[in-house]
């Protein structure tokens, strides 16, 4: 069996050049690979594009946001292209609106399946969201059984860059309550899939095969995270 | 001056809006005010609240102290787990919507017509816009409620004849609640159902873009019992 423990989160993204696209997850702050994207930032890639439920939060916590921040990132995928509330001016609002970075507008759903869809080697799929909007505007429409639907294609990615609870040695997955998130999915879609792992690596067959998540042939490098490690 | 007239409160237009519940219902409820809906509580329903992120059949709010970090809905708020509680990735959570398991999804907006098309995700002038999985709901949940005050901090309508801002989806809007009265979209346009004490049809109608269908049998504003 490959090693795929790393021991630090330097080491395991060091070979991420510019120009990649990689996925982050997490919702709401929960299942945010904090310390992978740390480690992004301080190995300093450029040009990349990100796919992300948002494009970073106020908080002052590691998010893709900090990376956005940095000028590495040319393109984001989001659902999230504005704050929730207009009166928060993100790093990223400020060079959206100055043109320093390019960003598209997913609605969630379509998000989430497009990662899906490339993970699960589907061409493209027809959608009912964002029928009647701007966001359909230039895509190719079909009705199917009296229903109209629009065309999205899949989202591939270079890295994605995981949070997870529990691994094995081999990298099967298990996620805590609503840390799964995009991460099974962001995990399945990338060339290479690095993990950091919150409570614990256990010995290959100690976790029950009915119980896991993402099965290890998906993921690439594994980290637990270390005490002075970044948890929330 | 009828606008200093009282009108209705966040948690009075939400607690009317949960009174349309149905016994079973799956129910989505958007980040801001429509979460004030689970405020209200009817013993004769169980119903099953779904988050985006994946959380199907979540509980109240935690209370301080007792938080799981794990554990949070759409807004972000951490909520405690019920029994029967199911979680699943964000591909399920968004094939549960689109493949129409959502009864009713109640959402915040800017505007609404009344056509039934609504806008809450974009700002005209601003780039981008914050439409997280308001488009999937919007358009495959079997019913679409709003809450939102009746009129902008300066006083214009939000109950419109066309939405004048990019719209979330068309033609979904079944029932409104605003800060003065209850509203239903109808084939004919808004129909007032019910209106907030001391606040006429005609001081009601001066505040809407759209004309209102007034019927014989309006009702005041139902509160919490």
């Amino acid at each position: 069996m490959k090693n795929k423990i790393y021991q630090t989160f330097d080491e395991a993204v060091a070979d991420v050049p510019d120009g990649s696209t990689f996925m982050s997850p997490g919702f709401s702050g929960v299942g945010v690979p904090r310390n992978l994207l740390a480690a992004l930032h301080r190995q300093g890639a450029k040009n990349l594009t990100g796919i992300s439920n948002n494009c970073g939060t106020l908080d002052e916590k590691v998010d893709v946001g900090t990376l956005i921040e940095a000028g590495q990132v040319k393109k984001m995928y989001a659902a999230f292209t504005s704050p929730t509330h207009p009166s928060q001016i993100s790093p990223f609002v400020r060079m959206f609106n100055e043109g320093t970075i390019d960003a598209e507008t997913v609605p969630q759903g379509t998000l989430a399946e497009r990662i899906r869809a490339a993970a699960s080697g589907i061409g493209a799929f027809y959608t009912p969201a964002s029928v009647g909007t701007e966001l359909a505007d230039g895509k190719e429409h079909r009705e199917i059984d009296g229903r109209t639907y629009v065309l999205e294609y899949p989202l591939h990615a270079d890295y994605a860059l995981i949070r997870a609870w529990r691994a094995d040695e081999f990298g099967n997955l298990q996620f805590r309550l609503a840390q799964r998130n995009f991460n099974p999915i962001m995990a399945m879609a990338a060339r290479v899939t690095v993990v950091e792992i919150e409570d614990e690596i256990v010995p290959v067959g100690e976790l029950d095969p009915d119980k896991i998540h993402v099965p290890g042939v998906y993921v690439n490098r594994l980290i637990k995270i270390p005490p002075d490690g970044i948890l929330d | 001056m009828v606008e200093e007239k009282p009108k209705l409160q966040r948690q009075a237009m939400c607690d009317r809006l949960a009174m349309e519940f149905r016994d079973d219902w799956i129910v989505n409820l958007g980040v801001g005010m429509p979460t004030l809906c689970s405020n209200y509580v009817d013993p004769t329903k169980d119903l099953i609240f779904h988050s985006e992120n994946g959380v199907i059949g979540y509980g109240p709010l935690a209370p301080a102290g007792e938080e799981d970090r794990h554990l949070v809905n759409a807004g972000g708020q951490n909520v405690v787990p019920i029994p029967g509680m199911a979680i699943v990735h964000h591909a399920d959570s968004f094939a549960l919507i689109r493949g129409g398991m959502v009864d009713v999804t109640v959402m915040g907006a800017y505007e609404v017509a009344e056509n039934g098309d609504f806008a809450n995700w974009r700002i005209p002038n601003r780039k981008g816009g914050g439409i997280g999985g308001a488009m999937d709901l919007a358009a495959c949940a079997k019913q679409v409620f709003i809450a939102m005050e009746h009129t902008t901090r300066d006083g214009k309508p939000r109950m419109l004849k066309r939405c004048a801002l990019p719209i979330t989806a068309p033609g979904v809007v079944t029932l409104v609640a605003t800060d003065l009265g209850l509203f239903k979209v109808t084939p004919g346009g808004f129909e007032l159902r019910e209106h907030a004490p001391e606040w006429s049809p005609e001081e009601i109608q001066e505040l809407t873009e759209a004309e209102l269908i007034i019927p014989s049998d309006l009702k005041e504003f139902r509160f919490r019992d």
